[in-house]
């Protein structure tokens, strides 16, 4: 039940990047992934900036091979699912126990909203095929079936913590020994549905976003998907190229203050992060690096900058936001940050916050601006919030 | 370890929520889509939360409540639930409104509300309950997920008394929807003829259950949860044959030793045949039971049926109208659920006596 359960392999799709590469270069070039809207039409185009995926639908079904489209979701979910496997590269994987367990918050929605145009006038009218994987679990399923994965499948949606809650279950599928591999990770594509959502609540930034920034004003919508491939204790012995890191530790806490506002001195973000702690038997002066959840609106980042501030008081490690980079990818943020934290690990490296200019009042602390490279990098924590309450918390550890 | 079920709760379209009596009350239906027995809410909900709650939260947070009442807990270790679909109410209102006011002076509530975990979230916000908290949303095993996430967090001690359950609202946009998917009938049929249509489709509902479960014995304790395991796209009927007989040999039980079979027939003749298959051959010598005619197919249906099972067991009776066969049972002692989603995703749970 105890035993360890190592990152085997990492697959990456955002609007800084198609893959793990791509990624690592727009990191080091400091280069944001927002733009003006070209996905739909909306009356936010000009006034909303988000970070898409620089692909469309059509190219990346060219690219996945599919031979229909049910739902972007599920489009970028394959690209870095796939990605993720060929890159743990495991031999023998035919006969090892394999899951998959994939997170998202719109499941085929951005079909399901042409469909209802048409619906909404007749509803004996709109193509059926459009709204047929209308389901979270549909995305997972098509997925699934591509990557040839039967032995154990879930879906997770808890708002923007729903792929970090993915990563840690498909960990204890291993520990519990249901599986000996398990994808992991999440998938969210933007849509008119949620980008008009979060504009009712007021909290998306008509500029480029500024995580941790006192005058930050909101966030931006990001899209895409990331994965990691979680291995046995045994499995891992079997490879034939270093790990990544292993996952450490996890936490899901609820905040339970609101569904969608934070309490003011972030009780579920300073939950989730110290008992993730607990559970890896770390101190916070371990911590190398902190990957925020850092989405720019000035109730997240206050919360979680409070609870920060209550955890790690007076030393602090090196810490950043990529969403300033990514934009907030939802139910695909836990599991593209995951990567990026393998990556840290990995290569030694510290992400840079974006357009960081005032500290915040409430906190002693500034997160970091520079790309820095030949770190230390030992420990790091990657916070996942959302709405809810769902707050989730993972650290990941040099092997 | 054991498990066992140490309170239950349900909502669904028969007499389900009050605790005196079992199934008493059967309500028939003609129609092709069940509505669940609304309760009084105003005992379990702050009247003003009323208002604003979508059915399926008002539904999820009073039987959450309900199944604790139940149980003698006040805050739960772990809050889970399992839906294929969410909020539908909230999403489709939400929706509609994108589309009709183009985008423009949209309220935010609908929006707010219709994330997959709001059920979750509010039974949280409720207790003031901080513990894990998670939602599964995979299509037909969406309760046996959260099921399994239970099962997996008191093997790890990582929680007792876990709240666990599922929850599906019908609004009529899926009920078109689904119809036109031809997963109903095309004509209503009385619900408790529903095996005797020999048509395609089934007929829809919608409900919520919640359990307790717990490691702890007790005399108070429904029963035992002794084995979960889902399976996806079976070759074919004989695969489904092994499957089952390997998930009983791992919990060491022969199918002599089963007192009753409680299948996820729902009156569609191609779901059912896989069911007459089974009924015919490995469950040959033991007695059936259906459901679906009492709460109607819904994604997390098979919550009514564990529901069913537990309290089969501990009141020791099973009530006529779900026998299938003429075989007469007495204080069952171990019963198999069996279910299947569209002959994609399987799932069967095995509850024992305490």
């Amino acid at each position: 039940m105890d035993q360890s359960v190592y990152v085997a392999g990492v697959g990456v799709i955002s609007a800084i990047g198609n893959n793990v590469a791509e990624h690592l270069a727009s990191f080091e070039r400091g280069e944001a992934g927002m733009a003006e809207i070209t996905l739909f039409d909306t009356i936010h185009q000009h006034t909303r900036p988000v970070a898409e995926v620089k692909l469309t639908d059509d190219e990346l079904i060219a690219q996945t091979g599919l031979s229909t489209h049910n739902g972007r979701t599920a489009l970028l979910s394959l690209v870095a699912a796939r990605e993720a496997m060929s890159n743990a590269a495991i031999p023998g994987l035919e006969n090892l126990r394999v899951g998959f367990v994939s997170a998202n918050t719109v499941g085929g929605m951005d079909r399901s909203e042409d469909f209802f145009v048409r619906f909404l006038a007749d509803n004996s009218k709109g193509k059926l095929k459009n709204v047929f994987d209308h389901e979270c679990g549909s995305m997972t399923e098509i997925v699934a079936d591509q990557l040839g994965i039967t032995d154990f499948m879930t879906t997770i949606s808890t708002a923007c913590s729903s792929s970090a809650n993915a990563i840690f279950y498909g960990a204890r599928l291993i520990r519990n020994d249901v599986v000996d591999v398990v994808v992991a990770g999440g998938a969210d594509a933007i849509t008119k549905f949620t980008l008009n959502g979060f504009n009712t609540l007021m909290i998306l930034d008509d500029e480029f976003c500024k995580p941790f920034d006192e005058h930050r004003e909101g966030l931006n919508l990001g899209e895409g998907a990331g994965y990691l491939v979680l291995v046995s204790d045994k499995v891992a012995k079997t490879l034939n190229k270093p790990l990544y890191c292993t996952l450490s530790g996890y936490n899901n806490s609820n905040d339970a203050y609101h569904q969608t506002a934070s309490s003011p001195d972030g009780t579920g973000s300073y939950l989730a992060m110290q008992k993730a702690l607990d559970k890896s038997g770390l101190k916070p002066s371990d911590i190398s690096y902190i990957n925020l959840h850092g989405t720019g609106t000035p109730n997240n980042d206050s919360a979680e900058g409070t609870a920060v501030k209550r955890l790690f008081d007076p030393a602090y490690p090196p810490m950043s936001s990529t969403k300033s980079f990514t934009g907030h990818t939802l139910g695909a943020s836990g599991g593209i940050e995951a990567v990026f934290s393998a990556l840290a690990i990995k290569h030694g490296i510290i992400y840079p916050n974006l357009r960081f200019e005032t500290r915040m009042a409430e906190v002693p602390f500034e997160p970091e601006t520079r790309f820095l490279k030949n770190q230390d990098i030992k420990h790091v924590m990657s916070n996942s919030f959302g709405f809810g309450g769902n707050c989730t918390s993972l650290i990941f550890s040099r092997v | 370890m054991k498990i066992y079920i140490r309170s239950s709760a349900c909502i669904s379209a028969q007499n389900t929520f009050d605790n005196d009596g079992f199934l008493n009350g059967i309500i028939e239906y003609n129609t092709t889509r069940l509505v669940a027995v609304e309760p009084d809410y105003k005992e379990f909900i702050d009247a003003k939360l009323i208002r604003r709650m979508s059915h399926v939260i008002k539904m999820g947070v009073a039987v959450a409540k309900r199944c604790l009442l139940n149980g003698n807990t006040e805050m739960p270790g772990a809050i889970i639930t399992g839906t294929a679909f969410g909020c539908m109410e909230d999403t489709v209102t939400f929706l509609t409104r994108i589309i009709e006011q183009n985008e423009e002076l949209l309220p935010p509530t609908a929006f707010i509300q219709s994330t997959h975990n709001t059920v979750a979230a509010q039974i949280a916000l409720m207790l003031k309950c901080h513990a894990y908290n998670n939602t599964f949303v995979h299509k037909g095993i969406s309760f046996e997920s959260a099921l399994f996430d239970a099962i997996m967090l008191l093997n790890e001690q990582e929680a007792d008394n876990i709240l666990v359950g599922g929850t599906e609202e019908m609004v009529d946009t899926s009920y078109t929807v689904l119809t036109r998917l031809g997963l109903y009938k095309r004509h209503p049929v009385s619900n408790l003829s529903l095996y005797d249509t020999g048509s395609k489709g089934t007929i829809g509902g919608e409900g919520a259950t919640f359990f307790l479960l717990t490691d702890k014995p007790s005399p108070d304790n429904l029963a035992e949860l002794t084995g979960l395991t889902t399976f996806y796209n079976p070759k074919d009927t004989e695969d489904i044959k092994n499957r089952i007989t390997t998930f009983l040999e791992k919990h060491a039980v022969a199918f002599e030793d089963l007192d009753l079979v409680i299948s996820g027939k729902n009156g569609d003749v191609r779901n059912d045949e896989i069911h007459e298959e089974l009924n015919n051959s490995i469950f040959k010598n033991i007695a059936q039971a259906n459901y679906k005619h009492l709460c109607g197919e819904y994604t997390v249906a098979s919550s009514f049926a564990l529901w069913l099972a537990s309290n089969i067991i501990k009141k020791g009776i099973v009530p006529e109208v779900i026998l299938e066969t003429k075989l007469k049972v007495t204080a069952p002692k171990k019963v198999l659920i069996y279910n299947h989603y569209q002959n994609k995703y399987h799932s069967l749970m095995l509850v024992s006596a305490i």
